[in-house]
């Protein structure tokens, strides 16, 4: 009932969302450089494994990888916390929570339409890239191709939810944005955002395959450059799919006790 | 109809001094005081009423308003409205309210108001025939003209209040909570969000609560004021009859023509005012129709008037008078309170 009403409010807010989006241009811009991090790893490994390949990875695949994590970072990133925070902390939730639809609902919709601008100003320059440079090491069977396809959404909504909730705790803490650098931190080693986890030491692997961060980019990631596919990625898919579950109803559980907490302040 | 009843909403605030050592100090030790915003507050407001809700800054008006549209929860207490619990927030509950804050705005900074207006169309559901026809109900009374199509920002304070209004009424509700809607605005804006409101009012058979520093507003709008002061309600009913009980006395004012000796006012009432362009005095009301009358007989004086004292005068003096009465009562306005499950806490002295 209330998610088929949720259904037919989306199209009005994804189109606002959008307009939203193209009216903060700049904004948007300066905010996708911070996403080109993979481009810094990607010119630094590529002169490591400039004479011999590094452990395994040649300078094709770390071009691959880099260039790979550059597009699913940037489909699955937004700021969602920063918003969450300022609007708990600034009582502009107020506004949100006067209307009958979830929160959830309409943060999730400004984030996906700004998707597709993203995916236009980024997005082709990464892809020109890994076919020129990187043909051969990328996933090539149909049914990779679609694993690829459903473990970007699954990584969309598994990191959504986790921003979500770090947001969430600004209802008990007075800036949830000082955790969201400690998470930030963690994600960038146990995700395969800064190193591939390959390369990381024996044990912080193991930790890597139990923690849900290697979801948010490492599995599609490596879905679409062939180091994982078949029943392998499948089965990685499903697990992911289960991690985004839970993400989802472990935010909405938080939300739904910590919006008893919210002083609306200001006016 | 709403139904409030007993209503609590205390706050728990974190005090500090100001200054180095006590930030440092604030790091390991926390100090935590108990706000009473609402403390007890009961009232019940039928289908259709307007009522004014009247008290000086920190008196919990918004926290009352806040609580009955379901963004706060009450610490303690009962709250109802049209058989809904606020704080559940149920959707059928959200689509027959609006909450209007002076203050806080709904419609989107860098986009024109009418892309909020479309939001709220699809997030409420409105049909696009009932949209187009409330549009036009509201363009007509709020005269919106070409407002809705510039950004928000370039909108000036005016100009975006009535474009708030539209936004927050676009579904119709039937429950209207308006907080301070005509802040910062001028005279003329004040008279037409007043008209429009009462207009709406009448139209929808809507309940209106409404705060406003504006005591003209209030009076010309509301049949009915609570006066709340401290958290608790002071006075609940005709604002004039609470006028009459703390200020029985007119203010009768004149020009005088001659000179008049002051020892002769002072044997008609108590002389607010005596230079040679205006008198003014306080009568008690049963003594009015004979100083009127030995005026005009035995004085020579012009433009005669007869008003009530101010309303900003008279309010004062009822809060001056219950602060002076809650004074001689033993004081627990605060309760200083070491917190224990905070999770922002970090306390490492173990207080009781």
């Amino acid at each position: 009932m209330t998610l088929r009403r949720t259904a037919r409010a989306m199209p009005a807010l994804l189109r606002i969302g959008f307009a939203e989006t193209v009216a903060y241009r700049a904004e948007f811009v300066i905010w996708m450089l911070t996403t080109t991090m993979p481009l810094v790893m990607l010119g630094l490994w590529t002169s490591v494994a400039a004479e011999a390949p590094f452990r395994g990875f040649g300078q094709r695949d770390f071009v691959a990888y880099y260039l790979a994590t550059l597009i699913v970072r940037n489909v699955t990133s937004s700021w969602v916390v920063w918003q969450i925070n300022e609007e708990i902390r600034q009582g502009n939730l107020s506004m949100r929570l006067l209307r009958p639809i979830h929160p959830f609902a309409s943060y999730a919709a400004t984030h996906l339409s700004a998707v597709p601008l993203r995916t236009l100003i980024a997005i082709p320059m990464a892809v020109v890239l890994l076919v020129t440079s990187a043909r051969d090491v990328l996933a090539t069977s149909p049914v990779d191709l679609a694993l690829f396809g459903v473990s970007l959404i699954g990584a969309w909504v598994l990191t959504f939810f986790v921003l979500v909730t770090i947001g969430t705790l600004a209802f008990w803490v007075d800036r949830s944005m000082g955790l969201f650098d400690v998470y930030m931190g963690v994600f960038a080693v146990l995700s395969g955002y800064l190193i591939p986890l390959a390369l990381l030491p024996g044990w912080m692997q193991d930790v890597a395959a139990h923690a849900p961060f290697r979801y948010m980019l490492s599995v599609p990631v490596e879905i679409l450059i062939g180091r994982l596919h078949g029943a392998d990625a499948a089965w990685q898919v499903v697990t992911q799919l289960a991690w985004a579950t839970a993400a989802v109803l472990g935010a909405r559980a938080l939300w739904k006790v910590g919006v008893r907490r919210y002083e609306a302040y200001g006016a | 109809m709403i139904v409030v009843d007993e209503l609590r909403k205390h706050f728990k605030v974190h005090r500090r001094p100001p200054g180095l050592r006590a930030a440092l100090r604030s790091v390991f030790h926390r100090r935590y005081e108990v706000v009473k915003a609402v403390d007890g507050v009961s009232f019940t407001i039928e289908r259709g009423e307007r009522v004014g809700f009247l008290g000086p800054n920190g008196a919990g008006k918004t926290t009352t308003l806040k609580v009955l549209s379901g963004l706060l929860h009450p610490s303690a207490g009962r709250v109802e409205v049209d058989g809904h619990v606020p704080g559940a927030r149920a959707a059928a509950f959200l689509r027959q309210i609006t909450l209007v804050m002076g203050q806080k705005q709904q419609l989107m900074w860098d986009l024109p108001p009418a892309e909020t207006y479309a939001m709220n169309r699809a997030i409420f559901e409105v049909p696009r025939d009932q949209f187009d026809r409330t549009m036009k109900d509201l363009d007509a009374l709020l005269d919106l003209g070409p407002l809705s199509t510039k950004p928000t920002r370039q909108l000036s304070l005016g100009e975006r209040m009535k474009c708030e209004l539209a936004a927050a009424l676009l579904h119709t509700p039937t429950t209207l909570f308006l907080d301070e809607p005509t802040i910062g605005l001028d005279v003329a804006m004040q008279l037409g969000i007043r008209e429009f409101i009462r207009e709406y009012n009448q139209r929808h058979d809507a309940t209106v609560l409404l705060t406003s520093h504006y005591m003209d507003d209030v009076v010309a709008l509301c049949p009915r004021v609570i006066v709340i002061d401290g958290g608790t309600i002071i006075h609940d009913g005709d604002l004039r009859a609470l006028v009459k009980a703390i200020r029985p006395d007119k203010l009768v004012s004149f020009r005088p023509l001659a000179a008049i000796d002051l020892a002769d006012l002072e044997r008609l009432g108590r002389v607010v005012q005596h230079d040679p362009a205006r008198v003014a005095l306080e009568v008690p009301e049963d003594h009015l129709r004979d100083v009127v009358s030995h005026l005009l007989s035995a004085m020579t004086i012009a433009d005669l008037g007869i008003e009530d004292p101010p309303l900003e005068d008279v309010m004062r003096k009822l809060f001056k008078d219950k602060r002076a009465a809650a004074a001689d009562a033993p004081a627990d306005a605060a309760d200083a309170a070491d917190d224990d499950d905070e999770a922002r806490r970090d306390d490492d002295e173990g207080a009781a």
